[in-house]
């Protein structure tokens, strides 16, 4: 991972010894042993697999209004129905899946990278970078969390950047927090004292002794914030923030459709629901599987 | 022996359910304790002691099952009965004393409470003489004071009075059959001998038996009535704790008595007989013995803390509020010469790991002087001190082999990481050569420098925490507690390993330990400290033949006798 520049190719740290199974193995070990994991996981390459080549693959055009059609139940044509322009709803679920998952990737990247950085370094160092860290947690953790990310977006503007930079800061106690409890249990740790006395600064300790080492509970975290991520971004578009009609979306989607659940047209937010629904479920679930597949501890 | 024994264990097996397939921890062995008899499993890790106990208790892991066999215990088989009687015998009859008494107390109730649920438990006792029973079984493990120690938390406890408490819980039913698990293992040696002597006392006024499971030879000798040695899973040998040091019949028995340290004996006795090498020939340069140039010299070391941090509560209430910093090093001034061994002895809190934490630069000193081969090192922070070129001269064992590891990194990767800071490279070396000849030096295997901590034995992670030491070749090595977490076996090997290297490299030592048996077969000279201060120091052999300060003396004599020496 963040290896020096000298090292020689030679001594290039191999990722499992001779005699340990290889990841391979291992996830096979982990599913079987827990298969609601290997559910997540199946699910996980389902979504993945609709946001790379949904718009390749949907029947119809997700935008394309045919009023003939519209307001049709789940027929054999249209399998999820169609909506009050009569567009396909399918074709706009598996669309909508790429700008979903764009925005909880994303915003999950940046945070875990900031929120991540921040809270090592504060439980690491301590002092002033420690107290600086937790009064700003402690300033978003201050705000109902859904009101912050539509007032950020209210204040910067309402565009798919901003739903990722407020998602970002909503969730970046959670990874300070994390990091900064795990950076500090580690840093009197006996490996930390003997790479000090190898020579390595306390930048390099940080990045090369502390960092590998919580990286298991952060890809926990991630995974778990990444359905928070989906939700939030689907919520803030719901209330009319951020994403615009007529770009498919689950959050737009199930907006659209609320108005006609009481006439009886329940399939417009159903299947856009339901679409969220598991990719949260997805994300949560998989939290676990990740954690058990790349701690080093449970492969023996 | 005695007709009808107390527990006869019969055939016990013991299986693990593991991924790699089912693991049998305990092969059908057979144990007797009779009425009144105190009686010692002795062996090294994974011999299958602690797994005996548990299964008595019924208290084994998820993954542990009883395979086959009967333990009678006063008839009542226990093997087979159901978990609601089980419970009933637990704390009752039978009652465990573990290894870590700290973790046993639960840290948030008082300890009197923590008697008093045990007594409830078993309906001994009514909710208004509670109090008083918790009392009374405090006074009789010798806990001073027991009325106001009633109400005092685990965390206000040292880890003596700790141990006291859990053995105050284990009899407070009065139990035919106390099982003491490794029960003075992380106890100073003075500790352990009023702890062991206070279990020995108690069992026997009150006629009870007891299994004294423990790694320590000298434990055994000093206590149990007979001894059980067990080898992977399997009895090898049992006789009376008199005959078995004075004639061990089995090879293993042998070879662990061996490798005991004891008064007179040389580092490579403790070797087995079939594999001692010669001692290498120290290298030509090295000074004689008599003119050891010093090349680190202390002088008036003091580290302060301050009293917030290091005054645990019970201290402060003792002593009233003092805005007084604690001294945990006070005024030290002693040298190592070149080439030599100095070992540093006491007891936990004495100051020991605070003095080799400074003199290896990783805390700064309050004040005083470190002078390494001519220079102050107390000028350079220790913040600083990674960029110091002395950083290479000084290096450190450290005591965890398992916690001084990266988790995440090989073998290999951690000898490494000196010397990618340090490149100390011959021409067209690299550094993974460099490596398999570090590993070739502290005897590690070279397929195992592709593994991981967690794939490594407690010796072998040792060896790597040496070659990382050594792969700077530094002047002087701050051994902290090298082999405390190891058995005794591979002590044995691993000493005679840093003895080796020390002749080999011209290296000097400072040894830290607690173990004086340990120190005074390795050191030329030998340190003792207590709260801070050096209460002796001189040539090893004659601190151990006649000490002279009387903490020395008794720290001596605490020492349970090692079984050759009875």
């Amino acid at each position: 991972m963040s290896e020096s520049s000298g090292v020689q190719p030679a001594l290039r740290v191999r990722q499992q010894a001779p005699s340990s199974p290889g990841l391979w193995t291992h996830g096979v070990h982990i599913i079987a042993e827990n298969p609601v994991t290997g559910l997540a996981f199946g699910l996980f390459t389902l979504i993945v697999f609709a946001a790379l080549f949904g718009p390749m693959i949907a029947p119809f055009d997700p935008l394309a209004s045919n009023t003939a059609e519209a307001l049709k139940g789940p027929t054999r044509v249209h399998w999820f129905g169609t909506d009050q322009l009569g567009r396909d709803i399918f074709s706009r679920v598996l669309v909508a899946t790429r700008l979903d998952f764009t925005i909880a990737i994303a915003s999950v990247a940046l945070v875990f990278f900031l929120g991540g950085l921040a809270g090592v370094t504060a439980g690491y160092f301590g002092g002033w970078v420690d107290k600086l860290v937790g009064r700003i947690a402690d300033t978003i953790m201050a705000f109902p969390l859904f009101v912050l990310a539509m007032g950020i977006v209210a204040a910067l503007g309402n565009s798919v950047t901003n739903i990722i930079i407020a998602t970002a800061i909503i969730n970046f106690p959670l990874y300070a927090r994390v990091a900064r409890a795990e950076a500090n249990v580690r840093r009197e740790a006996g490996f930390v004292q003997a790479a000090r006395l190898a020579g390595n600064s306390e930048w390099r300790l940080l990045l090369t002794q502390i960092v590998p080492n919580i990286m298991p509970i952060m890809a926990v975290q991630m995974s778990l914030t990444m359905g928070y991520a989906i939700l939030n971004a689907a919520g803030l578009s719901f209330i009319g923030l951020g994403v615009r009609p007529p770009t498919p979306e689950w959050g737009i989607m199930v907006a659209e459709g609320a108005s006609f659940i009481v006439s009886g047209e329940w399939w417009i937010a159903f299947f856009p629901g339901l679409a969220l629904m598991i990719a949260v479920f997805c994300f949560n679930l998989l939290g676990d599987g990740v954690r058990d597949l790349i701690d080093p501890q449970r492969r023996t | 022996m005695i007709p009808s024994p107390l527990l006869a264990i019969r055939n016990l097996t013991v299986e693990f359910a593991t991924r790699r397939g089912t693991v049998t921890a305990v092969k059908a062995i057979d144990i007797d304790v009779g009425k009144g008899e105190t009686v010692a499993i002795v062996g090294e890790s994974g011999s299958g002691k602690s797994v005996t106990s548990y299964a008595l208790m019924r208290i084994l892991d998820r993954a542990g099952r009883i395979a086959s066999g009967s333990m009678i215990f006063s008839g009542l088989e226990l093997a087979r009965m159901p978990e609601t009687e089980m419970r009933n015998l637990r704390g009752r009859e039978l009652s465990m004393i573990f290894q870590n008494p700290r973790a046993a107390l639960n840290p948030i109730r008082k300890i009197g409470h923590q008697i008093e649920d045990v007594l409830r438990q078993h309906a001994l006792v009514g909710a208004t003489q509670a109090q008083q029973k918790a009392i009374e079984a405090l006074a009789n493990v010798r806990i001073a004071r027991p009325e106001e120690r009633y109400h005092a938390y685990p965390f206000e406890l040292s880890g003596g009075m700790c141990q006291r408490v859990v053995i105050a819980l284990a009899l407070a039913c009065r139990p035919q059959l106390l099982i003491a698990d490794e029960p003075t293992t992380g106890l100073d040696v003075t500790t352990q001998k009023a702890v062991m002597d206070l279990v020995s006392e108690l069992t026997r006024e009150r006629a009870m038996s007891s299994i004294l499971i423990t790694h320590d030879l000298g434990l055994a000798a000093a206590y149990a009535d007979r001894v059980v040695v067990m080898e992977k899973g399997d009895v090898v040998e049992t006789a009376d704790a008199n005959t078995i040091f004075r004639t061990p019949l089995h090879a293993y028995t042998r070879k662990l008595m061996r490798a005991t340290p004891r008064p007179g004996c040389q580092l490579r006795d403790l070797l087995p007989e079939e594999t001692i090498s010669p001692v290498p020939s120290p290298v030509a340069n090295q000074p004689s013995k008599q003119q050891h140039a010093p090349i680190l010299r202390v002088e008036n070391l003091i580290k302060e803390y301050p009293k917030a941090k290091s005054a645990g509560g019970l201290l402060s209430l003792l002593g009233g509020k003092s805005e007084e910093p604690f001294r945990a090093v006070n005024a030290i001034s002693f040298c190592v010469g070149r080439g030599e061994s100095v070992g540093l002895v006491g007891e936990s809190g004495c100051g020991k790991s605070t003095t080799s934490l400074m003199v290896t630069r990783l805390i700064d000193a309050t004040s005083g002087r470190i002078e390494f081969d001519g220079t102050d090192l107390t000028q350079i922070p220790a913040r600083q001190f990674a960029a110091s070129p002395f950083r290479a001269r000084i290096q450190m064992v450290f005591q965890d082999p398992t916690d001084s590891l990266n988790p995440r990194f090989t073998a290999a990767r951690a000898i490494a990481d000196p010397l990618l800071r340090f490149p100390r490279l011959k021409p067209g070396e690299s550094i993974r050569q460099r490596c398999e000849k570090l590993a070739g030096q502290v005897g590690l295997p070279l397929d195992l420098l592709d593994r991981f901590p967690h794939q490594l034995s407690g010796g072998q992670k040792a060896r790597v925490g040496i070659a990382r030491a050594i792969a700077l070749e530094p002047d002087l090595i701050i051994l902290d507690e090298p082999t405390a977490a190891l058995d005794v076996s591979v002590q044995a090997i691993v000493l005679n390993l840093l003895q080796d290297l020390k002749q080999k490299l011209g290296m000097s030592y400072l040894f830290v330990s607690h173990d004086l048996h340990v120190v005074g077969l390795m050191c030329d000279r030998l340190i003792v400290m207590r709260g801070g201060e050096i209460v002796e120091q001189g040539n090893s052999a004659d601190i151990l033949a006649n000490p002279r300060h009387e903490y020395t003396q008794a720290l001596i004599a605490a020492i349970p006798a090692p079984p050759a020496s009875r």
